[in-house]
């Protein structure tokens, strides 16, 4: 058995650990620090999006009747399910090699699934800039194929920002897919094949099914991120792909508009904390993990 | 054997992916040489001049360095920070363990452009807007659930029956974790730190709310020179910010490599 980060230890390693004394103050530092410096601020965060200067709820009705803040809403998650399934579709191959390669094979794929964690995402979505541009790469080698005609217009619009997303966040799809894929049990397919089922059908029937809790905590994970992100659409977007973090930015950093800022962070927040309690209900949180 | 096709498509899709992946950051770097004032592809010459214009340029290279600054100033105090609350998450017995363990990851998984927003407001209110202390404490939050996932692992895996050991035989209980625990777990401290380090000096959204108007961080000037013009000596300095992450990528490898022949993870 595992230990689970969260939820306590083995027996094994119950039996064998004396508690030291006073084990439980070695987090007060952090604890008061994130305490002050985010929790309270958080709070306050809340606050701000009731009191104007008295309980009030029009921030709210404000963002849920007015068609342009529903429009963002709505491509906020627009974009989060088109960049999750997007990433599914070309994440799955990949964590499905990853998990049946031989092991010193998947070290050197692992490389480049992790190494895109350390760029970055400024770069990486300069980089994007300088490919999609007019002038860009991509134009250039579809111009020279003669696929198209002309230059075509693939930044500063909502194609951009997908495949910015994409980037980005395929990663945090690939990475629990794997962790579930290489659990799944190979034999299994297998028997099925010997008893007669065709490769696709041992696929539909015992190895898609398998691989859901995969799916699933990849795809959350991926939703949540991409609903909150902040640069890729500030600078691969174009005026009609306005998401909800750039709202929150405007109103709050340009217009000072901290009650309207807050009420819409608290509706993301509430969203997001909402998705997390479910991934960790069925998942566990600790597989948010990218340490060694 | 029979060939199967299945799994060549598969694979072949699978490598494209992984090609898509890691290929379209380094295109930057050929462009970082150009002696192009367009960001050509592929360019028509060799020149350093995009190097030599960021070298020269006072605030370029003082922003630079202000972020080394940060970076390095976070990343020592969230590593304490956070080894201390992972020896608490890691050994204690507590109920509260987990309530502790959301409180102290929640700022890797809730937006940060939340995090901007309550920290913003915090520090407009208190004389931290625009600080380096309050670039830190801001960088600080933000970096302590990395060295808390990378760190509590390790110490679970780490065998405490050698630390009491040494306590039986007479060291103080700080003295056996300094001599005995932290050389165990060294590579998951290292790596921790590092992540903390890189958590710091790519992290934009927060940095955008909380700099001042002199005291930019690397990432902000950046942000707002591609907003005004993609100019190549933005290529240069991402050619740069490239090599520092793939050295400090190389480096964590390298220690999961240590960690994993020591019998650790």
């Amino acid at each position: 058995m595992k230990p689970d980060l969260v939820h306590g230890v083995t027996a094994d390693q119950k039996k064998a650990r004396i508690p030291i004394q006073g084990v439980n103050l070695l987090a007060i530092p952090a604890l008061i620090f994130v305490l002050f410096f985010f929790i309270y601020p958080l709070i306050k965060v809340l606050f701000n999006s009731v009191l104007d200067p008295s309980f009030t709820l029009k921030h709210y009705v404000r963002f849920f009747s007015e068609p342009a803040y529903l429009q963002v809403l709505w491509i906020t998650i627009k974009t989060g399910l088109l960049v999750t399934f997007i990433c599914l579709v070309l994440g799955y191959p990949v964590a499905y090699m990853l998990a049946s390669v031989p092991d010193r094979v998947r070290n050197l794929l692992l490389i480049f699934v992790l190494l895109p964690f350390w760029t970055s995402f400024l770069v990486r979505t300069y980089a994007w800039i300088v490919i999609l541009q007019k002038e860009g790469i991509l134009n250039k080698t579809l111009l020279a194929l003669g696929i198209i005609e002309e230059p075509m217009k693939m930044v500063h619009n909502t194609f951009g920002v997908i495949i910015g997303l994409v980037h980005v966040l395929l990663p945090f799809m690939i990475l629990p897919l794997y962790s579930v894929m290489k659990n799944i049990d190979m034999d299994l397919v297998k028997s099925a094949q010997s008893l007669g089922a065709t490769p696709y059908k041992s696929f539909t029937k015992v190895f898609l099914p398998l691989s859901f809790p995969g799916i699933a905590a990849g795809s959350i994970l991926v939703f949540i991120i991409s609903i909150g992100y902040y640069v890729t659409p500030a600078l691969l977007g174009g005026r009609k792909d306005t998401m909800i973090s750039q709202l929150i930015a405007q109103q709050i950093g340009e217009q000072l508009n901290w009650g309207f800022g807050s009420a819409i962070a608290l509706v993301l927040l509430v969203v997001v904390l909402g998705l997390l309690y479910l991934f960790n209900r069925y998942f566990g949180l600790e597989k948010i993990s990218f340490g060694p | 054997m029979k060939i199967n096709w299945n799994k060549i498509l598969i694979y072949s899709f699978a490598c494209l992916v992984l090609l898509f992946l890691i290929l379209p950051t380094f295109i930057v770097i050929p462009i970082s040489f150009s002696p192009s004032r367009f960001l050509e592809f592929p360019p028509p010459g060799f020149s350093l001049q995009w190097y030599k214009n960021f070298f020269s340029s006072d605030s370029w290279v003082n922003s630079f360095f202000f972020s080394l600054k940060v970076g390095f100033v976070t990343m020592i105090s969230a590593t304490i920070l956070g080894t201390l609350a992972s020896i608490t998450l890691a050994r204690s017995n507590s109920k509260w363990n987990s309530m502790l363990y959301y409180i102290m990851v929640t700022p890797m998984i809730v937006p940060l452009i939340i995090i901007a927003v309550a920290i913003y407001s915090l520090f407009i209110r208190t004389n931290l807007q625009g600080s380096f202390i309050g670039l830190v404490i801001a960088h600080t939050i933000i970096a302590i659930p990395y060295v808390i996932t990378t760190v509590v692992g390790s110490l679970r895996g780490f065998d405490i029956r050698i630390e009491q050991a040494a306590i039986s035989l007479g060291a103080h209980p700080f003295i056996a974790f300094m001599r005995v625990t932290v050389p165990i777990i060294s590579p998951a401290l290292i790596s921790g730190a590092l992540f903390a380090f890189i958590a710091s000096f790519d992290e934009l959204i927060v940095s955008i709310f909380v700099s001042g108007v002199f005291a930019k961080t690397l990432p902000v000037k950046m942000w707002e020179g591609i907003r005004l013009e993609i100019d190549p000596t933005i290529a240069a300095i991402a050619s740069i910010l490239i090599t520092i992450s793939v050295a400090l990528f190389a480096a964590i490898e390298l220690l999961k490599f240590i960690s994993n022949r020591k019998g650790l993870s």
